[in-house]
């Protein structure tokens, strides 16, 4: 069992294409930054927006195949989805919110009320039946679309930003019911949300989106120990660099440089964590073989480790103590000595 | 409350003074109805026969209107929100129409298309033997089409104002397309489909220009009140007085029913 998707699809200036492949019993998380096509792929999925080009299917059933013509509409798909803001009817209680797919697909209505009752006593609000959604708090209503998409029993279940709506201290507590509830799910589960430490909390893998485009997959400390795009370096907090190996060196765009042990050759990654930038007010003399000259052109202080952001041919981020600092006068900014060593320079084929 | 203060207080005086000219020349007419009203019998005027008739078939042919407008209206709206075709502006024009013409060229044009020699008249005439001008049915013809613009304006706007995503929503949970309607999108925009068709209603009651054109003015089967308000000023003013008073009062009731609805959208 599992869901099998490969399209392309244009919305506006979206350019979406995918190739993805969940197995049932695991959860995918497709993380990018917004616009990145995430909720499109999402609507693609449910059936709402069609695709022009490729296929999708599951467990074996094909839902869309645009070379056979084969659209199955969203109602005919045995697909649920989460949306961002839950979307519950404003004017169904909540028994009847979780109750309306039961009753579109055929049960009766005590029978259906029967089972929503079961499906909210499951989330924990087995008591909160009669409330209308206006009068339920986010991380209810959050419970409520999780228990409407379950009752009908999906093969797929899609989550939109599943906590994005939520305020910081209901996240974390509805984070690991979340978990329990998605891991009890026998179907195929997939979540799209920007938020990197909620892909991680969910999902045993993940998949990068950005520009309609997956620029890598696989499990989150694969992703985090090798970024392959500004996103991704960014979202981990480190300095990544694309270049060409040489020996023992690589060619940055313009004519930077960067010394490693080995670098292989062909085209490469270079990842350098900002806690193995150090920064000087004179020329260092020492083992450091990547030395430059930098202008400070940001500073945030947030936090007791201070980042400093270095202009220049090889823009880099480095992290200094709050002492370290005022020592050099950093928050003055102007030209500073830039030394890292190779051997703190991972280097990995892009 | 300092905000209201403020508000108040920059609107100029002489504003004021001919907000308060406009005021009175709609408030001075029905007062000026009520004191005239007050000084006629008003049970005699009521209890006449032919008011009785004019009263009743007016509330039939209105009601009927309402109706047709809710039928045809309903389909149409959903169509002027939510299909994109070439020609839409078009169509929403042809919808307002009604609005902006005079209520007799309304009556001429219908008598253009379904009189006896009619586009669509004749052919409805030799094909079913039906006519419409100058007979009960005709009255709720052009009353619908007078009115039925307020109610497909209003719900339209009601259309474009819901979430669709609640409706997508929907359709992922299994609901047809036809369930989602009647399950969903409905209920969210019910207050709208109440005040169209209240406001439909109202029009329908005082349609007077394109009735008595298209249907003429025949006691019982078309002469409404509001054509029998017009026939009354002339043989027994005081009837046409207190019929007056009777469409007003029925009027005002429809919009303090609606102060809610008409003061917001959807």
């Amino acid at each position: 069992m599992s869901l099998d998707a490969a399209f392309r699809l244009t919305v506006g200036t979206l350019d979406l294409w995918l190739d993805l492949r969940v197995d049932a019993g695991s959860t995918v998380a497709v993380l990018g930054p917004n616009g990145a096509g995430k909720t499109t792929l999402l609507r693609a999925l449910a059936g709402l927006v069609p695709i022009e080009n490729g296929r999708v299917v599951l467990d074996d059933r094909v839902l869309d195949d645009t070379a056979a013509a084969v659209h199955v509409a969203p109602e005919d798909r045995p697909v649920a989805v989460v949306f961002q803001d839950y979307l519950l009817f404003p004017h169904l209680d909540a028994l009847d919110n979780v109750a309306f797919g039961l009753r579109c697909r055929g049960a009766s209505r005590r029978d259906a009320r029967h089972r929503a009752q079961e499906w909210l006593a499951r989330v924990g609000l087995g008591d909160r039946g009669g409330a209308m959604p206006r009068a339920l708090s986010g991380g209810q209503a959050q419970r409520v679309a999780l228990a409407r998409a379950l009752a009908v029993e999906p093969r797929l279940l899609l989550l939109d930003e599943p906590l994005s709506a939520l305020d910081y201290q209901t996240r974390a507590e509805l984070r690991h019911s979340l978990r329990r509830t998605l891991d009890a799910f026998p179907g195929v589960r997939l979540l799209v949300t920007h938020d990197p430490l909620e892909a991680m909390a969910l999902a045993a893998r993940l998949v990068v989106l950005e520009k309609g485009r997956v620029v890598q997959a696989g499990t989150p400390a694969e992703i985090t120990e090798r970024p392959r795009s500004a996103y991704v370096a960014d979202l981990v907090g480190v300095n990544l660099f694309r270049g060409r190996a040489r020996g023992d060196r690589i060619a940055l765009e313009g004519d930077a440089e960067l010394t490693v042990p080995d670098a292989g050759s062909g085209d490469v990654f270079a990842v350098i964590h900002p806690r193995a930038v150090a920064l000087h007010r004179r020329a260092p003399e020492g083992t450091p073989r990547n030395v430059w000259t930098a202008p400070i052109v940001a500073l945030d202080t947030d936090g007791p480790r201070i980042r400093i952001r270095c202009g220049g041919a090889i823009p880099i981020v480095a992290e200094v103590t709050r002492p370290a600092m005022e020592e050099l006068h950093l928050d003055r900014g102007g030209d500073v000595w830039v030394s890292v060593k190779a051997t703190e320079i991972v280097v990995y084929p892009a | 409350m300092a905000g209201r203060n403020a508000r108040r207080a920059a609107i100029p005086r002489l504003a004021i003074a001919i907000a308060a000219v406009g005021a009175a020349l709609f408030a001075l007419p029905l007062v000026g109805l009520l004191w005239r009203a007050s000084a006629t019998d008003v049970r005699a005027a009521l209890g006449s026969p032919a008011a009785h008739t004019a009263l009743w078939l007016s509330l039939i042919c209105s009601l009927s209107a309402t109706a047709c407008s809710v039928v045809l209206g309903m389909p149409l709206a959903w169509v002027q929100a939510r299909a994109e075709f070439r020609g839409r502006a078009l169509l929403r024009g042809l919808t307002m129409l009604p609005i902006v013409l005079p209520p007799v060229v309304g009556g001429v044009a219908l008598l253009t298309a379904f009189g006896r020699r009619g586009l669509l008249g004749q052919w409805l005439e030799r094909a079913f033997g039906v006519h419409l001008p100058f007979t009960t049915p005709g009255a709720v013809l052009a009353e619908t089409f007078v009115a039925m613009p307020f109610f497909v304006l209003t719900v339209e706007a009601a259309l474009r104002s819901v979430d669709s995503r609640l409706e997508d929503a929907a359709r992922t949970l299994g609901a047809r397309p036809l369930t989602v309607f009647r399950r969903v999108t409905i209920p969210l925009i019910r207050p709208s489909l109440l005040a169209g068709a209240a406001l439909c209603w109202a029009r329908a009651l005082g349609e007077f220009g394109a009735t008595i054109t298209f249907a003429g003015n025949f006691p019982g089967r078309t002469q409404t009140l509001p054509l029998a308000v017009y026939l009354a000023l002339e043989s027994d003013p005081d009837a046409g007085i207190v019929l007056s008073l009777v469409l007003l009062v029925l009027s005002l009731a429809v919009l303090v029913a609606l102060r809610h609805r008409l003061g917001s959208p959807a």
